[in-house]
């Protein structure tokens, strides 16, 4: 096994391209318990975290920008961004250990292709856009596209994400991510449930996204709960509705962690929660509350 | 495997070791180094034993491959006491019995130290999250989180 430490994409990339059994790697925090565990065995390990785009924050008016292997302490103790994006900011900070969170990054977090990755169901909610190099350019893949299931995902090869472009929050709008662990700390979602409102002017919901982690193949969206929010408000019937839609789009699977039927319980209770705590936001940030 | 040739800043000197580039942190510093105070007990970063500073930054050496460490500066237990003098954390930890076995015990004062660098008078519930990523068989964790909360007091001059 040969470390390499690039200084930019285009020697990544080319590296990549001329490597065939390269493994690309922010904080390793899964890759060495893969290549532990005799999962993988490459011939180059990339490390990425030389490369300024990968482990940068940058906002402007638009968006926000953060590179793929920053760590997610870097992103949790960003107090602006944390503040704008409570959600994805907890999120990230549900990852592991101090000592993991040091390490860990939301390109780690989304390419190590676990359905119970933490900070995928709140990028979702928030449309974020994984920004992808590859050997004839980059290209721009909502998030929401790049794992088609467990370990497995829509990356060629020889393509990596650069970083994550993630608009900046709307008026009136809030996210929020619950996770549930039957212990305090460093844990695996038995579920996952982020939510992200924008209200109307008069308090409604004026747009919702709900996505579930742990209860399928891949995180996953709710349609029916977001239809059943638009236009209302968080009340007990559409509260009711988000629950039952949640559960309804499980595919969760039996194991140690909680069965199908727990899962799918959990799931409704979690979305309703997470949807709640996203209009609180919503409602504190301009002022309605 | 390939062998890297590493130059950091071990507990404040600077140290030049080789290490297979696949290999650990955590072995290289105890292998190549001599440094055996971190442990290790999981090999996944579950455990915490192998903890040690990287430019500041608390972390677990068995998920670092060793080659990462270039030009870093790094922290280990052996690296807390000033001069023979122990660190208030070390002190405090064996005023209070806060290790049996002590297996666990490099890590938790790392990542101890870490705490206090950012938060000198953290509450009990912030000492259980900082600590949450060290495991302890022996103590229950009780003397531990109150060795810590003695050692900030001392630290802060109270």
């Amino acid at each position: 096994m040969k470390y390499v430490a690039p200084s930019s994409v285009e020697e990544a990339t080319s590296l990549l391209s001329t490597s065939p059994s390269a493994q690309v790697f922010a904080g390793a925090t899964d890759v060495v318990p893969q290549l532990r565990a005799g999962r993988s065995a490459p011939e180059v390990l990339v490390d990425l975290k030389k490369i300024q785009e990968l482990v940068s924050i940058v906002k402007d008016d638009t968006k926000w920008t953060v590179g793929a292997a920053t760590p997610t302490a870097n992103l949790t103790e960003d107090q602006a961004f944390s503040e704008e994006f409570q959600g994805l900011s907890e999120a990230a900070g549900l990852i592991g250990s101090d000592q993991i969170q040091n390490r860990s990054s939301l390109g780690g977090n989304l390419c190590n292709g676990s359905p119970a990755a933490d900070s995928v169901p709140a990028m979702v909610v928030n449309g974020v856009r994984a920004v992808i190099a590859g050997p004839n350019g980059t290209r721009v893949l909502d998030v929401a596209e790049v794992v088609t299931g467990p370990g497995q995902l829509s990356l060629e090869d020889d393509e990596f994400i650069v970083e994550f472009e993630i608009d900046r929050m709307p008026e009136r709008s809030g996210d929020a991510y619950l996770r549930m662990i039957p212990r305090t700390e460093m844990d695996i979602a038995v579920v996952g449930a982020g939510a992200r409102v924008t209200l109307a002017e008069d308090g409604s919901i004026e747009e919702a996204i709900v996505a579930l982690g742990a209860v399928a193949p891949t995180v996953v969206r709710v349609p029916e709960a977001e239809a059943a929010l638009v236009g209302n408000t968080p009340n007990e019937q559409t509260l009711s509705a988000v629950a039952g839609a949640a559960s309804e789009v499980c595919n969760p699977i039996d194991d140690k962690r909680g069965t199908i039927a727990y899962r799918k319980q959990v799931a409704g209770v979690l979305a309703k929660r997470a949807v709640l705590i996203a209009v609180e936001r919503a409602q504190q940030r301009n002022g309605m509350k | 495997m390939a062998r890297t040739h590493i130059t950091a800043v071990v507990n404040g000197d600077e140290t030049e070791f080789l290490a297979e580039d696949g290999t650990s942190l955590l072995n290289a510093l105890r292998d190549e180094v001599g440094l055996t105070g971190a442990k290790e007990g999981c090999g996944t970063g579950d455990c915490g034993s192998c903890s040690v500073m990287i430019d500041d930054k608390v972390t677990t050496s068995c998920l670092v491959f060793a080659p990462e460490a270039n030009g870093a500066t790094i922290l280990t237990v052996e690296g807390l006491a000033d001069s023979g003098q122990l660190h208030p954390l070390q002190q405090c930890f064996l005023e209070g019995a806060a290790l049996q076995c002590g297996i666990c015990t490099p890590g938790f004062l790392i990542a101890a130290k870490a705490l206090l660098d950012k938060n000198p008078d953290p509450t009990e519930t912030e000492i259980r999250y900082a600590l949450a990523g060290n495991l302890c068989r022996c103590t229950g964790y009780d003397k531990i989180i109150r060795a810590v909360q003695e050692a900030a007091r001392e630290m802060r001059g109270q």
